[in-house]
This record gives structure tokens, C-alpha cells and sequence, in this order.
């Protein structure tokens, strides 16, 4: 029978499947980091257990840690990155703690050691997990207690979720990035169309992307609510991982690709739901509200609560234009902004800081607008360090930071103050998600990036078109 | 786990659609490293508001939560279903769920009951007490499906890690046949 990509993930996972019973699924990595994981060994010691597949898990630190040079100050935070090297160190865990060189967001350091491979599961009590099935895995974010049973028995126990395809059809015009892509996606299906979903992400749209921007369309498939998201692995796919530290080399990598070409879906295989997207009308899009379906283009307008026929749909929307501080009719590009963020692991890969670096190069960040860079990991950080981007990021005004999920999530002291409006290559507007009382726009590194030098939002296919000074 | 089979209590309405978990327990408090002490940052934002649903004489008390759409979208961390459990609330009903945060609620013995938009709004406009059964399936007066799996898990409050301990054969044999392309520990 005719298989999807999904199906032949997850079949050959399954290691039992009681009768009436979730299939246990066998993990092939499992990543960690410090703020989902203290409570889950705290339940290895209360119960005897121990950590099943070392091997197979490796740890990092990312959510809490400070980006500015010098020590951690904020006790709590300390003491739970503590916790993280205990741990790490009791249980025998690999750990590329703050300064080993290999640190950084989790979901951006799997796929640059090559530990990300086709055809594998991926879990990491993160919900961005989904980040890594752009290879072709089956990659999804799971709570503390199932961090627990993974590190306990490397398996998890699932009920098959539904298979849905989106396929995304024509060309992407000039200007229109993979950020643009997803935000106009999950503006199309929802916050919650995804939910109970593994997602395909396909068509020739998908192939042409880069492993960057793939990881940019799979990692916000939890903000369309889907347990996962993936793309088949290719020669692109390949090309990225060839040579990295954790992948195969001389006949070992020549029999992984036999095995990795026959990950895609047959012809003619059944998706519980498919969905088609044409791109060719696709606009740059900037988030206006309090969830990453609250989008529309820069061309378009603040929406006006009177135009939602349903009750609840109107009442949501009043309620985010009112924390947005918006009013309805604005046009996106008269929107100004007091920070902007150019990071987190949707949007902090070597490809996004340069093209953010392509459009600020030589230009001043507006005087009223504070802006940084955050790198997604040490290894980027080095290479945008070679290419010199972090000299044009400093000479236009950016702050040039160590890597971590930063203004992302603020949990480190890298937060909005209230009623900041912030432009960010992130991939969440939720309240107060950047710091209580912060105004988030969600945008691609281009538009990030112009609007620094703006003030305002504007459209980077006009903006990209000017000379560069 | 607690064991759980039904409870009859007041319900609190919140009548939102897409609450996310960044709501329900924002990130600042996310660096405990201990499994309690999470109730009182509950909803932290939102709770300033003396006008906020949950802060209202109905709310109080309530073991049971009625609210909108798509509850508990967005962030993996348990910590949300943690403060909403240890608050008091042992049943949530809603017509969807974030697919993580519904499967940590059945993890922690928090139960998360769908029923569909009218049957909610019906209990939401009515006064006083309601029972939701989960041996029944039935939330008011209205009957609601349940994975039957998870059902038996939340009703003898077992403990999944020991279940599927039983099947270490089945791992190790698959372990045996998967060798791995690598090792983390020898990178």
C-alpha cells in the first residue's frame, strides 16, 4: 500500500503496540535543556530509575542563559542551569554547557552536529521541536513527564496523530522568505488547523528552499497546532549534512543515503486532510495581534473588529487590538517600532543573519529603534564572526549578543519593557510573551531588519531595491 | 498518579478562545526546578485584573474549568497544567485542546474533557454545581467520548513509565536490530 513519509517514520518506530493500547514508540534522540527537565531526573532518583540511552540524548543550555558577556546573575537561573550539569554529569549525559563552544538552541545545535537525520524521531520537551523534521524526521515537543519516560525507557507512548498535506504551488515572488511562507499559512488555516496533525510540507515551492528555511516553515508548525511538521529529505538535505561531526562518513554515509532517498511519500498515498497553497500571490507578512494566525501583509491594514461575523472571532480580536494598542484601518507599513529582535530558533541561522546583514549593511538603525542580534547558536555566532557580519550588524547600531533563546521567550534579562512594540524574527506574538505588557510583530529577518533602519514597517521588496549606501 | 473517577464542584468560565500557555503560567516563573509551588503564579498576568474571570466569587473553588477553544495552544511546559492542578482544578472542558498541553494533563491525572462549542456554552450559562464523570463519560447532562486507554490510565491513576517497563524485551530486541549511527556521548 501506499505510504506517506509519516507512515514509514512512524512504522518503523514502533517497537509494541499492546492491543487497545498507545504504540510504544522507540526515540531515536532525545535533546535537553534546562527549563523542561530538573522535575523529570528529580522523578529517575524518586523511583530508582536511571537514564536508558545516554547515547542517545544530549543536553544544551538555551532558554535562561544571559546573551552579554559576564556572569549569570539572576540566582534562579543559575541554580537551574546547576541543576542541569548535575544532572547531566550524574545520569552521564553529554552537556555543551555556556562556553564549550558547541552551546546554543537546542534546535538549532541538532541539526548543525548533524545529530538531526533522516528518518529519525526526534522528541525534546520543547514545542519548536518540530524544527527538525525539515529532515526528514519525525520531531515533535513533549512535557516534563514524558522527558521522564523518554530518558527512562527511550520510548514514548503515542496514539497515531492524522496525516495532512500542505502543498504550496508556484513560484515565491522576489522578497518573499520561508518566514513569509508559514505566517501566511497558518494565517490560512488557524492557530488550532493543524491540531491532531503531522504535516507534509511539499511541492516545488519546499524543494527549491535551502535546510534553513526549511527549518524556519517546520519549526512554527506547533503555532498552527500541529504535533509536527515535515519535509522529505533530498540533495539538499544531504548536501547540508555530509561532513557534519554526528553524521556517517566513507560507506556508512553512502548506505544512510540509500536509505534516506526511499523517505518519501508514494505515489498516490492518502492524507486525512490536503491542503493546497498558492504563493504566487504571497506578500511579505507582519503579525498584527496576540497569536501567530493575527497576520496579514505589509500592504494590508490593522483589521477591523466589525468586520468578524462571529461573536468570538470579534471578541478576540478587540481584545488583541486593545494589548496591541491598534487601531483598526492602520496601514501595517505607518506601524513604529521601539525594539527590534533578529533571533530565536525559527530565524537565527547563518542564512537569516545574512540576509538581515545584506539589508543593514551601511545603513544606521533608526535613532529611535534599539535592535540586536542574537545568534541561534556558538557555531553560528563563529561563522557570522568569519564572514564579518557581526562588524556590519555594529556598525549600523545593532547589539551583537552570545546565542540563546533570549528576547524570544525572555526568560533570560533579555525582555521588552512594558508597552514596547517589537519587530521579531520569533514565532510567537502571545501576550507578554517578550516581557509583560511587550507589543510583538512577527516578521521574516529581511523585514526585521528594514524596519530596524526604518522605524517602521516596510516593505522589503521596495526597500531591498535601493541602493545600498 | 491520583486516581480519578468524578467530581461534582462549582465550575469557572473562561469563555476565551486560543489561551495559550504563556497565559496560563508566564516564563518567569518557569526556573523552579521543583514540580509545586506553581498555583499562585496562575494566569499572573491576567490576574492583576480584579475583573478577570477567575477572580470573580463564582470562580472560587471551582475544581472544574469551562473555557474556549484550542485551550493550552502554544509552549510544551508542564508547568501550566501543574499551576491549574495544584490551584484545584481537576477537570478542564473545552472543545479542543493544544495536542502537548492535553497529553501533559493526562499525564499529571488533570482531565482534559472535550465537548463540542453549544453543549459548553450551555454549561457555561448554567449556575451551581456540575458533575463531570469520567466512569460515565457523561459532563452535566451531556455524554463525551474519551480515549479508553487513557480513561483506565486517569481511573486507576497508573503510572505509564512502569507500563511500558513491561515491554523491556521489546526495547532491548529493538535496540539490538536499530543500532545507532552515532553517539552522543562520543561526539
Amino acid at each position: 500500500m501506499a505510504r506517506t513519509l509519516f507512515d514509514k517514520i512512524w512504522e518503523s518506530h514502533v517497537v509494541a503496540e499492546p492491543s487497545g493500547e498507545p504504540a510504544l514508540l522507540f526515540v531515536d534522540l532525545h535533546l535537553i535543556h534546562e527549563v523542561t527537565s530538573p522535575q523529570a531526573f528529580d522523578g529517575l532518583r524518586i523511583t530508582g530509575r536511571t537514564v536508558r540511552r545516554p547515547d542517545l540524548s544530549i543536553a544544551t543550555m538555551d532558554h535562561n542563559v544571559p546573551t552579554e558577556e559576564g556572569p549569570i546573575t539572576d540566582l534562579l537561573a543559575k541554580a537551574q542551569l546547576e541543576a542541569l550539569e548535575r544532572n547531566c554529569t550524574e545520569f552521564g549525559i553529554p552537556l555543551y554547557a555556556t562556553g564549550s563552544g558547541r552551546e546554543g538552541i537546542v534546535h538549532v545545535i541538532g541539526p548543525e552536529l548533524g545529530l538531526t537525520q533522516p528518518g529519525m524521531t526526534v522528541v525534546c520537551g520543547d514545542s519548536h521541536t518540530s524544527t527538525h523534521g525539515a529532515f526528514g524526521t519525525l520531531a515533535f515537543g513533549i512535557g516534563t513527564s514524558e522527558v521522564e519516560h523518554v530518558l527512562a525507557t527511550q520510548t514514548l507512548p503515542q496514539r497515531k496523530p492524522a496525516s495532512m498535506r500542505l502543498l504550496f504551488t508556484g513560484e515565491l515572488p522576489f522578497g518573499v522568505t520561508a518566514k513569509d511562507v508559514i505566517l501566511g499559512a497558518i494565517g490560512r488555516i488557524g492557530v488550532s488547523g493543524g491540531v491532531g496533525h503531522v504535516v507534509e510540507y511539499a511541492g516545488e515551492v519546499i524543494e527549491g528552499l535551502s535546510m534553513e528555511s526549511r527549518m524556519t516553515i517546520c519549526n512554527m508548525s506547533i503555532e498552527a497546532g500541529a504535533r509536527a511538521g515535515m519535509i522529505a529529505p533530498d540533495d539538499t538535505t544531504f548536501a547540508y549534512l555530509e561532513g557534519r561531526p554526528a553524521a556517517p562518513t566513507g560507506a556508512e554515509w553512502e548506505k544512510a543515503l540509500d536509505g534516506w532517498r526511499a523517505l518519501v511519500t508514494d505515489e498516490g498515498a492518502f492524507y486525512d486532510r490536503d491542503v493546497e497553497i498558492d504563493v504566487r500571490e504571497l506578500a511579505p507578512q507582519v503579525t498584527w495581534g496576540t497569536n501567530p494566525g493575527m497576520v496579514t501583509s505589509i500592504e494590508g491594514t490593522v483589521p477591523d473588529p466589525a468586520d468578524y461575523a462571529d461573536a468570538d472571532e470579534r471578541e478576540a480580536v478587540e481584545r488583541a487590538l486593545a494589548y496591541m494598542a491598534l487601531e483598526p484601518g492602520t496601514p501595517m507599513g505607518e506601524i513604529h517600532v521601539d525594539r527590534v529582535f533578529i533571533g530565536s530558533c525559527t530565524n537565527a541561522r547563518i542564512e537569516d543573519l545574512r540576509t538581515a546583514a545584506s539589508v543593514v549593511a551601511g545603513k544606521r538603525v533608526h535613532p529611535s529603534v534599539r535592535a540586536m542580534v542574537v545568534p541561534g547558536s556558538a557555531t553560528v555566532k563563529r561563522q557570522a564572526e568569519e564572514e564579518g557580519l557581526d562588524r556590519i550588524f555594529e556598525a549600523a547600531g545593532f547589539e551583537w549578543r552570545r546565542a540563546g533563546c533570549s528576547m524570544c521567550l525572555g526568560m533570560n534579562p533579555d525582555i521588552l519593557a512594558p508597552g514596547e512594540r517589537c519587530a521579531s524574527t520569533s514565532n510567537r506574538n502571545f501576550e507578554g510573551r517578550q516581557g509583560a505588557g511587550g507589543r510583538t510583530h512577527l516578521v521574516s529577518p529581511a523585514m526585521a531588519a528594514a524596519t530596524a533602519i526604518e522605524g517602521h514597517f516596510v516593505d522589503i521588496r521596495e526597500y531591498a531595491l535601493e541602493p545600498v549606501a | 498518579m491520583r486516581a480519578f473517577r468524578a467530581v461534582t464542584s462549582r465550575a469557572a468560565v473562561l469563555d476565551r478562545a486560543d489561551v495559550d500557555t504563556d497565559q496560563i503560567m508566564p516564563k518567569q516563573f518557569l526556573k523552579r526546578i521543583e514540580r509545586t509551588g506553581f498555583s499562585e503564579y496562575l494566569f499572573f498576568d491576567w490576574a492583576k485584573d480584579p475583573g478577570f474571570e477567575l477572580n470573580r466569587p463564582g470562580a472560587q473553588g471551582a475544581k472544574i474549568l469551562l473555557t474556549g477553544r484550542n485551550f493550552g495552544c502554544g509552549s510544551s511546559r508542564e508547568h501550566a497544567p501543574w499551576g491549574l492542578q495544584e490551584h484545584g482544578f481537576e477537570v478542564i472542558v473545552a472543545p479542543s485542546f493544544g495536542d502537548i498541553f492535553r497529553t501533559n494533563c493526562v499525564k499529571i491525572g488533570l482531565v482534559p474533557v472535550v465537548l463540542p462549542q453549544e453543549q459548553l456554552k450551555a454549561l457555561m450559562e448554567e449556575p451551581g454545581e456540575i458533575t463531570v464523570d469520567l466512569e460515565a463519560q457523561t459532563a452535566g447532562p451531556f455524554p463525551f467520548e474519551f480515549d479508553p486507554f487513557e480513561r483506565e490510565c486517569l481511573l486507576q491513576g497508573l503510572d505509564d513509565i512502569g507500563r511500558a517497563l513491561r515491554h523491556e524485551d521489546q526495547i532491548a530486541a529493538y535496540e539490538a536490530a536499530h543500532a545507532p549511527r552515532f553517539a552522543t556521548t562520543a561526539l
